[in-house]
């Protein structure tokens, strides 16, 4: 009777041991759970900000005076005209009443500085318009655009808002007279990095991903996959290949930046190869992704049957055949898998890349694997420590993208596993 | 893994020998004339048809560095320095073949002390500074003898202050705005005892190693070569203060506000006029050997020098430059201009 009495309460102290071990668990998930529902939403509620950008509608009158100075009606004069005086001319027209050269100044101030250009391309391609006043909507200064989307910051005191009272005010005169407007920001995808953050965009530091991770790819897959087959199918079992393995388990932990002074020492100062160059940022993150391929191939060559190569084998094929023909392409999907998380691993990373240049302000959208480039993480590294307001947001959106492509090729990860994967 | 290695130096040779022809200026160096240097190169960029120069911010000390690391397109053209080259350096660039360089000065920048908007208001002297952030501090009242720095809480260094812990965030030891800081601010202060000064004369070696020092038991705390962190950092604790550049303070008015250093607020007017203590000089510094083979460097030198960029309203001013005079501007167009070489001599005189 005892005996069964304490089965029962240490049956019932069991039950409860496990009931917390569930509750742990669960509370851990909830943890990671709320911690990245708040660390998403915040950058969604602030990167969402950065694809509309803010547009004052205004007559623009192309000036023949201002344009044609020398008046020979030449294409060079076109080019070297004075558009910031044409914008200023047509605010002034908006608000005839201010004649202070200052407050000109100031007015002038908000439309963006791009517009200049823009409006001289106009012409270009279209003489008929000197002369004339069109109707057109200009893309708004950063300033404005902040202080249009973020109602709230007109509230704060002068000192501390980025615009002045005065100019708040004309920026009022403007929206009642229902001459401002938010359209999808299209210099984010189209452009490169800029100081002025209206005319900021994503693109070059994403064609440079592109280029970077192509090189990565095309190094590392081929160099991994061959060394993976070599150690699993084709070496002998013996204290040197056993050090090789370790050895590459090890490199698999090394912290990223060692790969950047390793790319600085031999490519830049031996090689001399190109500073900043997607070139170099690829060799660099090839290094640091091949012990993941590595690794990700001879996992998946284990997990292929010995019966399959044992079978090629009595059939007659040669180890070669066995491989090519019956191994490789059973572990493909595994192989892929982890390629793919290598790569995504490479496309988030920026620490390396510091050592090699490619933290630097670029302006072009790089064309070849030699131009200067940067990369999207480190694009919303320099994005971040700038000073001007207006980035605040673009870095937001920067991680957006960012993260939809890790997500993208994650998910792609997991489609081939799902879809292609043999399970023996 | 030998034949791995092997194929990733023979493709690094295939695309090296492509590399050596370079259209596109590069400019490396400090983190405060980053922000006024972008904005020179994209200007330049979109009006002159010139490639935009690329920018790396890598702190004066660490531009330098890379600048005088030899002649050749491997190496950067221009570097930006928030502080002026030293005789080191100079030696250092000559050694690898950089005999040939040209000084340009750009302009001042204050280094302003700030703290979170909701923190206490400060007057500090230059004193109060040395006291609270140098590695040793006077033992005795005159400064005979130091001590390593005991002071844990402002008010410990002068009752006037709060009593509240000493927290100073501030740049690394690469950085111009450090050393300026530690010129400027520190040793200022290191010289308001009489012993310290007396010792300049005795032993300039040990004075310089006393008070330029910045003590390293905690209270600074190195916030990296990113300014805005800085901000951020105070935001985040009210306690702090931070050292930074005037275009940084002049950027996150909403955010920071800055300290009285003997008595005077790090003000534009007060900078140019050279009232507030703390401020230094903004340099970049040209290869002039690279000027006849990197197309567009002179014309960005034109264009970072000219009347319309650091002019006295020069768009950089509205980015929070602080102007030369005019006639000292006009003296380094015209020296960008020539490339006039610099003499590492006039660095010996001081």
């Amino acid at each position: 009777m005892n005996n069964l009495k304490k089965i029962e309460y240490s049956l019932k102290k069991r039950k409860r041991q496990e009931s917390r071990f569930k509750i742990y668990g669960l509370l851990g998930i909830a943890t990671a759970v709320t911690f990245l529902c708040i660390i998403l939403s915040s950058i969604v509620m602030e990167g969402k900000k950065a694809f509309l950008s803010t547009y004052i509608k205004l007559e623009v009158y192309f000036d023949p005076d201002i344009i044609y100075t020398n008046n020979d009606q030449k294409e060079e004069d076109i080019k070297f005209a004075n558009f910031q005086k044409i914008i200023k001319n047509s605010l002034n027209s908006f608000f005839p009443e201010i004649s202070d050269k200052d407050e000109l100044r100031k007015l002038s101030n908000f439309i963006s500085s791009s517009e200049e250009e823009n409006l001289m391309k106009l012409v270009l391609k279209n003489k008929q318009l000197v002369g004339q006043k069109i109707t057109l909507w200009l893309l708004a200064s950063s300033k404005i655009d902040v202080i249009n989307k973020n109602p709230d910051m007109e509230l704060i005191a002068e000192e501390d808002r980025l615009i002045s009272d005065l100019e708040l005010n004309w920026l009022n005169e403007i929206r009642s007279a229902n001459n401002i407007k938010s359209n999808f920001n299209k210099n984010f995808f189209v452009k490169a990095d800029s100081t002025e953050p209206e005319q900021a965009g994503i693109w070059g530091s994403l064609v440079g991903s592109f280029f970077t991770l192509f090189i990565t790819l095309i190094l590392s897959f081929p160099i991994a996959v061959a060394a993976g087959v070599f150690l699993e199918e084709l070496a002998p079992k013996n204290k040197f290949t056993d050090f090789i393995e370790v050895n590459i388990n090890n490199l698999a932990a090394v912290p990223s930046i060692i790969f950047g002074l390793l790319g600085l020492a031999i490519f830049l100062n031996v090689m001399h190869l190109p500073r900043s160059a997607p070139i170099v940022g690829g060799m660099v993150l090839a290094l640091m992704t091949l012990p993941t391929i590595i690794i990700a191939t001879r996992a998946s060559l284990k997990a292929v049957p010995p019966s399959i190569r044992e079978a090629a084998i009595g059939l007659g094929a040669t180890k070669f055949q066995t491989v090519t023909h019956h191994v490789l392409p059973l572990s493909l999907p595994g192989i892929l898998t982890g390629t793919i998380i290598g790569m995504s691993q490479a496309l988030g990373e920026s620490a390396p890349l510091l050592m090699i240049g490619m933290v630097a302000f670029i302006v072009d959208v790089p064309g070849s694997f030699l131009d200067s480039s940067t990369v999207l993480p480190v694009q919303i590294y320099l994005w971040k420590s700038t000073a001007a307001r207006g980035f605040v947001e673009l870095t937001a959106a920067g991680v957006m993208v960012l993260l939809s492509f890790l997500i993208l090729m994650n998910g792609i990860a997991v489609f081939i596993r799902q879809k292609f994967e043999k399970k023996w | 893994m030998k034949k791995s290695s092997l194929a990733i130096v023979a493709l690094a040779f295939a695309f090296s020998t492509e590399s050596i022809a370079r259209d596109q200026i590069k400019i490396v160096g400090s983190s405060t004339v980053y922000p006024f240097a972008t904005v020179v190169a994209e200007r330049f960029g979109k009006t002159s048809g010139f490639k935009t120069p690329v920018i790396e911010s890598t702190g004066s000390g660490g531009g330098l560095k890379l600048f005088c690391k030899g002649l050749g397109t491997e190496h950067p053209d221009i570097t930006n320095a928030s502080r002026r080259i030293k005789s080191k350096e100079v030696k250092k660039c000559s050694k690898n073949g950089v005999t040939d360089i040209t000084e340009i000065k750009v302009g001042f920048d204050g280094i302003a002390m700030a703290n979170a908007k909701s923190g206490p208001m400060l007057e500090l002297s230059l004193k109060d500074i040395y006291l609270a952030l140098a590695k040793d501090v006077p033992a005795d009242p005159e400064g005979n003898t130091v001590k390593p720095n005991p002071y844990k809480m402002w008010n410990e260094v002068n009752p006037a202050l709060p009593a509240a812990p000493i927290v100073v965030i501030g740049p690394p030891p690469t950085s111009g705005t450090r050393d300026a800081f530690n010129e400027l601010a520190i040793e200022r202060g290191c010289k308001k005892f009489p012993g310290r000064k007396a010792l300049k004369k005795k032993d300039k070696k040990l004075y310089k190693s006393q008070c330029r020092s910045v003590r390293e038991d905690g209270p600074y705390v190195e916030a990296g070569e990113n300014d805005n962190l800085i901000i951020e950092k105070l935001v985040a604790d009210p306690g702090a203060l931070g050292v930074f550049g005037y275009s940084f303070l002049d950027q996150n008015r909403d955010k920071v506000k800055a300290a009285k250093v003997d008595g005077v607020f790090p003000e534009f007017e007060a900078i140019s006029s050279g009232k507030y203590p703390v401020s230094r000089s903004l340099f970049f510094y040209i290869k002039n050997a690279h000027a006849s083979v990197i197309p567009g460097i002179k014309e960005y030198v034109r264009e970072f020098t000219s009347a319309k960029a650091i002019g006295s309203d020069g768009y950089l001013v509205s980015k929070g430059l602080i102007p030369l005079g005019e006639s000292e501007r006009a003296q380094f167009e015209k020296d960008g201009k020539n490339l006039a070489k610099f003499d590492g001599k006039v660095l010996n005189k001081k």
